[in-house]
């Protein structure tokens, strides 16, 4: 399945937020949206995922979805929005219980979900008796149960420590190269993007606009690695290059808003 | 020349801010209490007929316990309190469910519950004795009025104060609105509702009593009052020991009932 993203604006009331964006994901492909604060980022996600509605534009499928996605667009959100009264399991299955499985269906579906996340051992714990990256590993699971087309992940990894951070990237690396899901990937971390990603669409300061594609031409199981680091140096010289002023100008825009 | 300085130790700073509970401690006081109060009655410093002592209000309740009236006032009270309570809560939680869910409501409700929250719902007992006679409705409707209002605010705030990324993450996964409803505002605005309703038993036991003295034969407030014209002022005090025991109880039921649906929290 290819998504093609067409925003001619976006607008909040008067406050004028994205603009002219133009962005084709091919199938199987991680692009990261990265830019300064308050550039638009989260929303463009918000659109692509049907939670938001453009002022003017739209977003389009091409191709059939993936066989069995019970949820074609799925967010991992930022601060996990798992229901703290539920079990992990529970919350797991939550996306599930409004699609008419049965119970042994469900069940089976939660038990993949938590097995491939590594949470099995964790079924019957509460929210609050999870550390930060055992949280997000629950949102993935839950993200990951459906099957969907396209993962929007609103800066999955920014509530979490360095650690956990990188740790969780390894995670998530390996069930992408596992099952391919074409993934949108917003973030503030330069380092996240070029770990993870296909391409890197770097956004303007308010109203957002594509400044540039800049692709990461490296394998991802490959980047870990130190022969490729000269190369993802210079990379993430250029993508900082792109938004250091930028998001000099939008942190002073933000404080004195 | 420099000072030659004697090292010393850096001194604690950190403490106090942190007050415990003890039920030793509160246990003994009350007992201390309550022998000060018998020693008083018992030295005549204070006269028995204004205040009696500990041993004759425990005498009389242990009277009016074998006689049956005991039963016989608490059980009337019970049943306009319950029925209040119920019908009140119930009719609280559906329109502060609605208040908080829809436009509609919430434009005609919120300015209305505002306007109607702050009037002492016992003034207006004359006039439901007026519409509705002088029987268990006006009382059980006077309650239930009491108890509505304090329950419609604490629902509407508590499903409005539900953190809105959980509601979006329903709707990303295309959860219809009845199940974001059942399964995420109501239990998210669980934690306000109880405390409501913690709130609207304090002011349903206030409003029991004052009602049961306005215009009720029967009643743990008819009693107290008629025991209060008689100065049989340990039947008074009595009726009023019954009365801190059923708050009591209905606050140790609240913090259980707590407990057991907010373990999560």
């Amino acid at each position: 399945m290819r998504l093609s993203i067409e925003i001619r604006s976006h607008a909040f009331d008067e406050l004028q937020v994205l603009e002219g964006i133009a962005l084709d994901v091919e199938d199987g492909e991680i692009v990261a949206v990265i830019g300064p604060s308050g550039c638009g980022k989260s929303t463009l996600l918000g659109i692509v995922g049907g939670l938001i509605r453009p002022t003017d534009g739209s977003v389009t499928t091409h191709g059939v979805l993936p066989a069995g996605t019970l949820n074609p667009f799925t967010f991992v959100f930022q601060d996990f929005a798992l229901l703290p009264w539920r079990s992990v399991a529970d919350n797991v299955a939550f996306p599930l219980e409004h699609h008419g499985l049965s119970r042994a269906e469900r069940d089976g579906l939660v038990r993949d979900a938590l097995a491939r996340t590594g949470l099995s051992d964790f079924a019957r714990a509460i929210p609050k008796q999870l550390s930060g990256g055992m949280r997000q590993r629950v949102g993935i699971a839950r993200a990951l149960v459906v099957r969907p087309a396209l993962l929007l992940m609103d800066e999955p990894l920014s509530a979490l420590d360095a650690q956990t951070r990188e740790l969780l990237m390894e995670d998530f690396l390996a069930l992408w190269l596992r099952d391919r899901v074409t993934a949108l990937y917003v973030t503030h971390n330069l380092d996240e993007a070029l770990r993870l990603a296909d391409r890197v669409v770097v956004l303007s300061r308010r109203p957002g606009r594509i400044k540039r594609i800049v692709p990461i031409a490296i394998p991802q199981r490959e980047r870990a690695g130190g022969s490729a680091a000269a190369t993802l140096s210079g990379l993430r010289e250029e993508l900082w290059s792109l938004i250091r002023d930028e998001a000099a100008v939008a942190d002073r825009e933000m404080v004195h808003a | 020349m420099r000072d030659v300085i004697a090292a010393r130790a850096v001194p604690f700073r950190g403490g106090g801010f942190l007050p415990r509970t003890s039920r030793a401690t509160a246990f003994l006081a009350f007992i201390a209490l309550l022998a000060v109060w018998q020693a008083a009655v018992s030295l005549r410093w204070i006269s028995p007929v204004f205040l009696p002592s500990p041993y004759e209000i425990g005498r009389a309740l242990l009277e009016l316990a074998t006689s049956g009236a005991l039963w016989e006032h608490l059980s009337v009270s019970l049943v306009r309190i319950a029925s209040g309570w119920v019908l009140g809560t119930a009719c609280g939680l559906a329109a502060g469910t609605a208040m908080a869910l829809f436009s509609l409501a919430r434009s005609v409700g919120l300015p209305m519950v505002s306007a109607l929250f702050p009037i002492p719902k016992i003034a207006l007992l004359p006039l439901l004795i007026l519409w509705l006679g002088i029987g268990e409705i006006s009382k059980v409707t006077t309650i239930a009025l009491g108890v509505f209002f304090p329950t419609v605010i604490a629902v509407y705030s508590g499903i409005d104060s539900v953190p809105r990324n959980l509601i979006r993450m329903a709707q990303s996964f295309d959860v219809p609105f009845r199940d974001i409803v059942r399964k995420i505002a109501l239990p998210g605005a669980l934690p306000s509702i109880l405390s409501g309703m913690r709130v609207s038993a304090s002011i349903a036991l206030l409003l029991l009593v004052s009602a049961e003295m306005i215009g009720a034969e029967r009643g743990i407030g008819a009693f107290v009052l008629q025991a209060g014209n008689l100065m049989q002022t340990d039947q008074l005090m009595a009726g009023v020991t019954v009365l801190s025991a059923l708050g009591l109880t209905i606050g140790t039921v609240l913090s259980w009932v707590e407990r057991k649906l907010l373990a999560w929290r």
